[in-house]
């Protein structure tokens, strides 16, 4: 099986840490991941905000880089969801209006063969226990995407439960939306905020060291938000957990996301 | 639909204010959160939630397909049963209508059920203008005519308001409208109920005429049927001599067997109730029973112009039931006012620039005021994909395009104010179609990355983003230099 590491622009320029882990995760399972340079970003940002002419392109891209494999892993659920949900409905639209070439094939091609983290380890490998250790306190943050548009289920909360020393405890409020929603969180900037907030106090009030999600748009949201608060349990993507083994001990040595210092729990 | 009222903002800056307001979020809050929970209770209650749902969907699907078929055969079954049916194509039309019928009786008050459509077209006002005076029979409508105030949500349109606002209201203007508030009123909710019920009592012994909407009419009796938690709107509709009901098009169902459907959906969807408490049903007009004049008033007021639009007609099977605005997290610290219509919430942010068109910088600013969370499609008891519908509307308002506006195809230009963000879009566009600038752009900015404020004055995304966050740090090295410098030799699919 060819396996491709969609690393996806937001993990690429601010999260190289969480790709980092993924590539270090899957090649420990045995996965031969690659990462073909010529990937840029899915476009959602572009779709989501009325762009969808602009998304395109990009559509076209993505399809023509991963169409050699059998499997795209993305270590973000909302750009999962857009490849997987909204490719298909951006090429039906382009072929309703007699644009777009073959845009609904390639969507049609590449959208099935894409995988959110969790998924692939559990539905495409069939593991839970990935042989991670990681000693904290840990509350997950569903987020949106990965909840309603993939339903990931409890596939992280599994992950998580098998990871050795890791305390799993309920976050307050988990379904409710952080308030990043893209370009939601520029546009509607006072509402985004008091949905922020409200997402660390429930993060807080969890008693978490770190709080986990399978989407960094989200965490960086939040833990922004937390910051400008004062601080708040340390954001860690689900893959910079998972990645992690008895050799590497505990993790809340190094400094805390989202600090004006470099993280890198890896 | 009736203008937005002078100097409404666009949805940010009212919702700025509704987000500073304490007591507004902590009222909306309360509210919301309460009804979410007891909701999915009820609905957890039945094992076949999913196909009722997919069943309510495509009655209603089927029925706007061939809605032109229905409505004539509503209309002859109503006046066959003796009632009289107006079409009326927009608010104004509506509303002379109605002021026309009111005043043919020649009465000078009436008493109004709860009814989102006149609210739409702005009926109290219109009366209000002809001299009539229009009485809301519904606690909650009571509580906001009594405030001077607007209707804040579908269901409880005085959600924004508690206890003690609401005692308040009462003792200071009740004598002004009838019967006064009792004396020494507190703000138990029994005691309030119990001086809302006297108040209303004259009203409903004294009117002569009546003005109602309806939850669905039947097309095959040409029956109205209104669903309803207090009483009030059977008093509407059995005491007065003359009834005018006015309702929105799509309001119409085939059959009776239909209303199975949808009198599961609605109530455990809205109240959390197993079964409605009130519902109403009236057909025509029977001579000793009810009232003896019956006027169905049918409002277009967008619908049709919606109903051609293949992605958004959606909006139109919505039953009213408010299930969406009490999961919305954006609603929930917004308010309903911020959305400057009858409709708030995600159902509003859809229905609203339909029926409205996105010329305004509010109607406009509505497809943006949800962070597409997917919350409100999950509990839609018709299946509405309002995320879905939200981001089609934001692409006419960035792009423009192809709509209907009264009856005839039109194309409408991009909405102002959004030069800068295309601009932006496309440039990212340019460097996402050019990896090799993107690496470029990446690496300048790992550079630098000492240099990067944590915060940024407004105006701009950045400053917006930071007027409550910090920016995020970039990191030393982007992820694909990582690969390279680690794997270099490994770099397969490069090009």
């Amino acid at each position: 099986m060819r396996v491709a590491l969609f690393i996806t622009c937001v993990n690429d320029a601010l999260h190289p840490d969480t790709g980092r882990a993924v590539v270090r995760l899957l090649e420990r399972l045995g996965v031969r991941v690659e990462f073909p340079a010529a990937q840029t970003c899915c476009g959602q940002m572009q779709y989501n905000t009325g762009y969808r002419h602009e998304s395109e392109p990009l559509l076209r891209r993505f399809a023509e880089v991963f169409a050699g494999y059998d499997a795209v892993v993305a270590p973000s659920g909302s750009c999962a969801a857009m490849v997987r949900d909204a490719y298909p409905r951006i090429g039906a639209r382009a072929a309703a209006e007699g644009r777009g070439g073959r845009l609904a094939e390639l969507a049609a091609s590449v959208a099935p063969k894409v995988f959110e983290l969790s998924e692939f380890l559990v539905d495409v490998l069939g593991v839970v226990d990935v042989g991670a250790y990681f000693p904290h306190t840990v509350a997950y943050h569903p987020t949106c995407h990965g909840l309603r548009l993939l339903g990931l289920g409890d596939r992280p909360l599994r992950l998580l439960r098998a990871v050795r020393g890791l305390t799993l405890v309920e976050l307050p409020g988990a379904e409710e939306c952080c308030g990043f929603g893209g370009t939601f969180s520029v546009k509607n900037p006072a509402v985004s905020v008091a949905m922020g907030r409200d997402k660390v106090a429930g993060a807080r009030a969890s008693g978490a060291e770190v709080l986990c999600a399978a989407d960094n748009s989200c965490l960086t949201h939040i833990g922004a938000t937390a910051s400008r608060l004062g601080g708040g349990p340390r954001m860690l993507h689900l893959a910079e957990i998972l990645a992690r083994t008895e050799a590497d001990g505990p993790a809340l040595a190094a400094p805390a996301r989202p600090s004006r210092t470099e993280g890198g729990v890896q | 639909m009736t203008a937005v009222p002078l100097g409404m903002p666009a949805f940010p800056r009212a919702a700025e204010s509704a987000v500073g307001d304490p007591v507004l979020r902590g009222n909306l809050r309360h509210a919301t959160h309460t009804i979410r929970a007891k909701r999915a209770r009820a609905v957890a209650e039945l094992d076949d939630w999913a196909r009722l749902r997919a069943a309510g969907a495509a009655v209603k699907d089927r029925t706007l397909r061939h809605l032109g078929h229905y409505l004539e055969q509503l209309e002859a079954s109503v006046t066959a049963a003796g009632g009289q049916v107006h079409w009326a194509a927009d608010a104004a039309e509506a509303n002379r209508i109605v002021t026309g019928l009111v005043r043919a009786t020649g009465e000078r008050e009436v008493v109004k059920v709860k009814s989102m459509a006149t609210q739409e077209i702005g009926l109290n006002e219109a009366l209000t203008a002809a001299g009539i005076t229009a009485y809301e029979t519904d606690l909650a409508e009571l509580i906001v005519q009594l405030g001077d105030d607007r209707p804040s949500h579908i269901l409880v349109p005085a959600i924004h308001r508690n206890r003690g606002e609401i005692r308040d209201i009462f003792l200071r203007t009740m004598a002004r409208w009838g019967r006064p508030a009792p004396d020494g009123l507190t703000d138990d909710p029994a005691q309030l109920a119990e001086a809302a019920r006297l108040h209303l009592r004259e009203k409903f012994l004294r009117a002569k005429v009546a003005v109602s909407g309806a939850n669905f009419m039947v097309a095959e009796t040409g029956t109205l049927v209104v669903v309803e938690s207090e009483g009030n709107g059977r008093m509407c509709l059995t005491l007065p001599e003359t009834l005018i009901s006015v309702v929105g098009l799509e309001k119409v169902v085939p059959t009776w067997r239909d209303l199975e459907v949808f009198l599961q959906l609605l109530p455990r969807s809205s109240t959390a109730e197993r079964m409605n408490p009130y519902t109403s049903m009236w057909t025509g007009t029977t001579a000793g029973d009810g009232p003896g004049a019956f006027h169905l008033v049918l409002l277009d007021n967008g619908r049709t112009d919606a109903l051609a639009d293949q992605v958004g007609r959606q909006a139109l099977r919505c039953i009213r039931c408010s299930a969406c605005l009490n999961v919305c997290p954006v609603y929930e610290r917004a308010g309903g006012h911020a959305y400057g219509s009858a409709y708030p919430g995600p159902i509003g942010a859809i229905l609203t620039p339909q029926l409205r068109g996105t010329a305004t910088a509010l109607d406009a600013s509505l497809p943006y005021a949800s962070s597409l969370c997917g919350a409100c499609y999950e509990v839609c008891p018709v299946a509405i994909d309002i995320p879905e519908v939200l981001v089609h509307l934001r692409e006419r308002v960035v792009q423009g395009g192809a709509v209907t506006r009264q009856g005839a195809r039109v194309t409408i230009r991009p909405a102002k104010g959004h030069a800068a963000e295309r601009a932006a879009m496309r440039a990212a566009r340019w460097a996402f179609q050019h990896p090799r600038a993107l690496r470029a752009a990446e690496r300048l900015a790992s550079r630098t990355r000492a240099a990067h404020p944590s915060r940024l004055p407004s105006p701009g995304p950045a400053g917006a983003w930071s007027r409550g966050r910090d920016l995020p740090a970039v990191p030393a090295e982007p992820f694909r230099d990582w690969w390279q410098r680690t794997r270099g030799g490994r770099q397969e699919g490069t090009r």
